[in-house]
């Protein structure tokens, strides 16, 4: 009797302990959760207040202008952000096809003896500093292509304005490579996660159709992973539209808007850091402050717009699939 | 026709000492057997008994599989499929496969059926559409989708998905139509109207079911093929095999005292 009344207290002890345990973990959790969206509207109410001087003072004129002067005070941001956009762009072009291609290699072709350790070399890059990949494109990859790779576009691609002009090595195409090579990992890890879902029903399915190895790989793998590697490209992209210290090493620095990939460019990421420690002038801080903030929204629109487009993808797939 | 031999034509599939390794362990053990066309066979036995491992052997899907080493000879109207210089994209397509669980790629009805013939080199769409159209028809789900032949296959029934599937090799004109226990997946009516299905595509094809339900091979299959643990321990007519089998082993599994 004793017994069972020593066990019913303990387990009622026990039970308002586990209530209170029970308690103050839905408390944490939650203060957890309210700290990211908190941080976030902090975030952006401070981009808004640093940058309201500069917003004030030029309104869209700062978006759509391309003359970027600290010394007379003139700041339009138009250079960067088409830098940013199109290395990002031809980052994640490149990216996308070699690191699809390889995915796909490590999961239907490679033995596994071979697939391992390819992988794990991939993975590897992801390890490599940015600022080692910007040294590597300033003493190598900029020379190369200088040297090598663009007289050659220029020869036989010269007649579109993408390959024109002098070759500096240093550039927008520069920086591409270099930012493909850095997204590269996390599009093909990606992608091979998803390629390894595929149930194997579905390869069977090809085969038994008398699907040859390719058909079944175009057919019956690439649609039913789209939307994940799709996903794989966007986190890709994010980093590329971040990526500062690599691109500002290679791009060239300079803020103009030019049709040939060869040429120097800048971008929003590079200014901020190239300037920062410089920038004296309030207005000038201020500048460097929104294009943060516009940083901050082309991110979020590529983002948004590469949402829909997944949507898109997995509604015309459709079903229960 | 007439440089066939007699004997080839009543073997449709002929089986020679076909042995089957998964790594070190044997899962096949000297399989002989000989289908005719235009039959059903079924194959039976316990879970883990071959008899599926031994139905990828006939379109070499076992190929797929790492580890897997396969020794003696398989038929296939007088061709042996284990020769080097076999094609086997050629043989699959010769050689069709409907799985256990419903595999419609995640695509429209009429792309899944048109699937197999485009690989194959149809372009011309009233090609495709007519195909598409006779495919369906005789994996009799025509008058159930004719309707929404755009719509997403995974919107289907279970039951649907699987006639598809059947639609879908029938696309491409096999002679032989392996099936791997089609109906495990499926409810009664489904599996009923697989079952007819089944009776009227062997006017055209040899059919060889593996099922795990006993009834349904005395009621579709013309010849039974009884599998224990590797082995071909009894084969014959259907009839035979359950009215009056030879071996002890046969009788004890069909009248359920084990499996």
């Amino acid at each position: 009797m004793r017994l069972q009344q020593a066990a019913g207290s303990g387990s009622i002890e026990r039970r308002q302990m586990g209530r209170l345990v029970d308690r103050s973990l839905k408390w944490l959790l939650f203060a957890s959760g309210i700290t990211l969206v908190v941080l976030f509207i902090l975030f952006i109410i401070i981009l808004f207040s640093e940058a309201g001087e500069s917003i004030r003072e030029f309104g869209w004129k700062f978006i759509f202008g391309s003359d970027w002067n600290p010394v007379t005070h003139q700041y339009g941001a138009l250079p960067f952000i088409y830098g940013t956009i199109v290395s990002s762009i031809i980052a994640i072009f490149i990216a996308s096809i070699v690191g699809v291609a390889a995915a796909v290699f490590l999961t239907q072709l490679a033995p596994n003896w071979l697939a391992g350790p390819v992988l794990f070399l991939i993975e590897l890059l992801a390890a490599i500093p940015s600022v080692v990949f910007g040294l590597w494109g300033i003493f190598e990859l900029a020379p190369f292509l200088r040297t090598d790779v663009q007289p050659f576009l220029q020869k036989y691609l010269g007649f579109l304005p993408l390959f024109q002009g002098p070759m500096y090595g240093v550039g927008m195409l520069t920086a591409g490579l270099i930012l493909a090579m850095m997204i590269l990992p996390t599009i093909t890890s990606i992608a091979r996660d998803v390629i390894l879902t595929v149930p194997s029903e579905q390869k069977e399915a090809a085969f038994a159709l008398g699907a040859t190895k390719w058909e079944m790989i175009r057919l019956a793998i690439l649609p039913y992973s789209w939307s994940g590697i799709l996903g794989g490209m966007m986190l890709g992209l994010g980093r590329a539209l971040g990526e500062t210290m690599a691109v500002t090493m290679v791009i060239g620095n300079r803020p103009e808007i030019a049709a040939s990939l060869f040429a120097p460019s800048y971008s929003m990421a590079s200014v901020i850091a190239n300037e920062f420690t410089e920038a004296t002038a309030s207005i000038h801080l201020s500048a460097l402050t929104e294009i943060g903030l516009l940083l901050f929204a082309v991110t979020f629109v590529l983002y948004m717009f590469a949402r829909l487009l997944i949507r898109r993808v997995v509604r015309v797939q459709g079903g229960r699939a | 026709m007439n440089s066939v031999d007699i004997d080839d034509v009543q073997k449709k599939i002929q089986v020679e000492k076909i042995n089957l390794f998964y790594g070190q362990n044997q899962a096949l053990y000297d399989i002989d057997l000989q289908v005719k066309p235009n039959t059903v066979a079924a194959l039976i036995g316990p879970s883990g008994c071959g008899k599926s491992t031994f139905l990828r052997t006939l379109n070499r899907m076992n190929d797929l599989i790492e580890g897997v080493t396969i020794t003696g000879n398989v038929y296939v109207d007088g061709e042996n499929i284990y020769e080097p210089n076999t094609d086997i994209v050629f043989l699959r397509k010769r050689v069709g496969m409907v799985f256990q669980r419903p595999n419609p790629f995640p695509m429209s009805v009429y792309d899944n059926i048109a699937y197999g013939p485009r690989i194959h080199g149809i372009k011309k769409k009233a090609v495709l559409d007519e195909i598409v159209e006779k495919s369906l028809i005789q994996a009799v789900l025509w008058d159930e989708v004719k309707d929404r032949l755009h719509k997403s296959a995974m919107s289907l029934s279970g039951g649907q998905q699987q006639r598809l599937c059947i639609g879908r090799l029938l696309a491409v004109e096999p002679d032989v139509v392996l099936m791997d226990e089609p109906t495990s997946a499926l409810d009664p009516i489904s599996t009923l109207k697989i079952e007819e299905l089944t009776q009227s595509l062997k006017e055209r094809y040899t059919i060889i079911i593996v099922t795990h339900n006993m009834q349904q091979a005395a009621r579709i299959s013309d010849e039974t093929f009884f599998f224990l643990n590797g082995y071909l321990i009894e084969s014959g007519d259907t009839d035979r095999i359950f009215t009056a089998p030879k071996d002890p082993r046969t009788e004890d599994y069909i009248t359920g005292r084990f499996g």
